[in-house]
């Protein structure tokens, strides 16, 4: 223990003048370097490349020939002439809105069980949030495809004819992949739950508040912070999928355009019809709803998520 | 105290079993499809689609060897060192550089943290495709499509900002008297971070480390949009071979090779399972 006040500098051989505390500009110095790689990263691969997305949006690019300004062209083709557009906008925003919910309130109903558990919880933690990790692998995305398909269990069980081949239904087959990856934000309002003070329900039951009542009065306030977290976080990538769509609809959106989901599309006119304008168009379209999504989110929170600790740190 | 608990324990175990029966119940429906898997990677042609049998009538070890001999002439040896390679190279950049900025962000003062800090944290929002097309033309100026550097380099440079997220939120949970007595001690801010700080943010490197590689393995649209030639192929982007042709002969040797592109996932998550659910669990709890 004493030998750490032996001073460094005496082990060093430096001259032995006392300790000094390195200057701000110093300091600062440092810090610019531990940051110099995020910083560059953030210029070169994000910032710039949301500014020249947007600049592209407004041209004709094929990656060959340097790109054509046309304006506001891309867009008014994508709102008033472009009906693939549309059924893409409507089949990932149908998507968002039946797998979100679905997921996130399987996720909260499951750690709820777990919560009270005394045994077995760590085993049902881990086997929950497998399919999480595997589920976004092209190799399950195949799965779903056979299991879901015209022949599959789910058409020898059910007599369905096969969800995949069905425009009504694939889409539907695709979102029970993402519902089944509940793993993720169970986990995460489990360590929630856990955070929530017994005293709490203590108190409560003893003033002879119903489970139900407890639930709404204490478990709901005290995890909402944690229920937005995962709602934002949940919002945001299913906005994004791509790979079961590609897999389910072998990579062309349908049947019918059903799975034709949004990135699915940029991704179909981007690279495959090399309409790298329109592409770009496509993608600060997706990056302004997105933006406008977390916002009205964030907006509607104010009114129900409730930070208690905020002193307790 | 006691008495009251006593007078309600019965109900309490009657909860418990069906509790655990209802959560065995929910585990056999979610595992289905991983057991259908691994059951039709073993079944003859004939069998994989007639049968509702999950076990397969006769075991088809051929399946594998088809699988072992690849795609497009490419073996699945060689698609499996590539996966590795890519999945390798995008952990050490992810842990290297997530680190040094995770450290600036949560233990140096330096002008302009907080609107950096902000737009940090904005940029784990930032859907991929809006930087996509445009870092595509980069990397295809560069010369680098069709390459692994796409694929690799920018995880040399922080872009994955939930990963920075997670070690600031782990490194603010460390005692600040640790590099004050390193640097009364005459450690600079480097020597602090490398001696003192990195070593107890371990658990927090092994989350990014797994996650890193879980993910960089999973993910599809990155690949194949950066790589076309067979030989340079993934594992991941082999098996999207198969997604255009369907035909059921080759539905043995496809699931055959899905449970090898699973394999090391599932290695990964049998031997970190703890670290990754508490990773997961932490990563948007404190703060």
């Amino acid at each position: 223990m004493t030998t750490t006040e032996i001073p460094a500098a005496a082990r060093t051989g430096k001259p032995s003048t006392p300790p000094k505390r390195p200057g701000k500009r110093q300091r600062e110095g440092a810090a610019w370097v531990f940051l110099s790689p995020w910083v560059l990263g953030a210029a070169v691969l994000t910032l710039l490349p949301m500014a020249v997305s947007l600049y592209l949006s407004f041209t004709d690019y094929d990656l060959f020939n340097p790109p054509q300004w046309v304006g506001l062209r891309n867009y008014t083709q994508m709102f008033t002439e472009d009906p693939r557009y549309w059924r893409s906008v409507v089949a990932t925003l149908t998507y968002v809105v039946i797998a979100v919910p679905l997921q996130l309130g399987l996720a909260l109903v499951v750690a709820l069980a777990l919560k009270s558990m005394r045994r077995g919880k760590g085993f049902y933690r881990s086997a929950f949030y497998a399919p999480s990790l595997l589920g976004a692998s092209m190799s399950i995305a195949l799965v779903w495809r056979a299991i879901f398909n015209d022949g599959g269990t789910v058409d020898n069980l059910l007599g369905t004819g096969g969800w995949v081949n069905k425009p009504g239904w694939a889409l539907f087959t695709v979102a029970l992949l993402t519902v089944w990856q509940f793993g993720a934000p169970m986990v995460i309002f489990l360590a929630g739950l856990q955070q929530i003070p017994t005293e709490l329900y203590e108190a409560a039951a003893v003033d002879g508040a119903s489970r139900w009542r407890q639930f709404l009065s204490i478990t709901v306030p005290m995890l909402s912070p944690v229920i937005f977290f995962n709602l934002v976080l949940q919002t945001i990538q299913a906005f994004q999928v791509f790979t079961p769509a590609f897999a389910v609809s072998a990579g062309k959106g349908g049947p019918a355009d059903s799975t034709l989901f949004y990135t699915l599309y940029l991704y179909d006119r981007g690279f495959v019809a090399s309409h790298m304008g329109y592409a770009s168009a496509m993608a600060w379209t997706l990056l302004l709803v997105i933006g406008a999504v977390t916002a009205v989110l964030f907006r509607t929170s104010r009114s129900w998520v409730f930070y208690a600790s905020e002193g307790d740190r | 105290m006691t008495t009251s608990t006593v007078a309600v324990r019965k109900p309490v175990a009657w909860r418990r079993v069906a509790l655990h029966l209802g959560c065995l119940a929910a585990l056999l429906v979610m595992l289905y499809p991983l057991a259908w898997l691994l059951a039709t990677s073993l079944k003859p042609a004939d069998e994989v689609i007639a049968s509702l049998d999950l076990l397969p009538g006769s075991l088809e070890w051929s399946n594998y060897t088809t699988a072992l001999d690849g795609v497009n002439d490419v073996s699945v040896w060689q698609l499996l060192g590539n996966s590795l390679f890519i999945a390798g190279g995008a952990v050490v950049g992810n842990v290297l550089s997530c680190s040094l900025a995770a450290y600036a962000f949560a233990r140096l003062r330096f002008r302009f943290r907080g609107p950096l800090f902000a737009f940090m944290i904005a940029t784990i929002m930032l859907p991929h495709h809006a930087v996509l097309i445009p870092q595509y033309i980069i990397f295809n100026q560069l010369g680098m499509v069709n390459t692994y550097w796409p694929l690799i380099l920018p995880k040399f440079l922080a872009t994955e900002a939930f990963f920075v997220f997670l070690i600031v939120q782990f490194m603010r949970g460390l005692p600040r008297e640790l590099e004050e007595a390193a640097r009364i001690d005459g450690c600079g801010p480097f020597r602090s971070f490398f001696l003192v700080i990195l070593p107890l943010t371990r658990p927090a490197l092994i989350t990014t480390a797994i996650f890193t590689f879980i993910w960089t393995w999973n993910d599809f649209f990155t690949q194949l949009i950066y790589l076309f030639s067979p030989e340079k192929f993934t594992l991941t982007l082999a098996l999207r071979s198969f997604v255009d042709a369907s035909s059921q002969s080759a539905f043995g040797p496809m699931f055959a090779m899905s449970v090898i592109a699973l394999l090391p996932i599932v290695l990964f998550f049998l031997a970190f399972q703890r670290f990754l659910v508490e990773g997961m669990a932490n990563s948007g709890i404190k703060g």
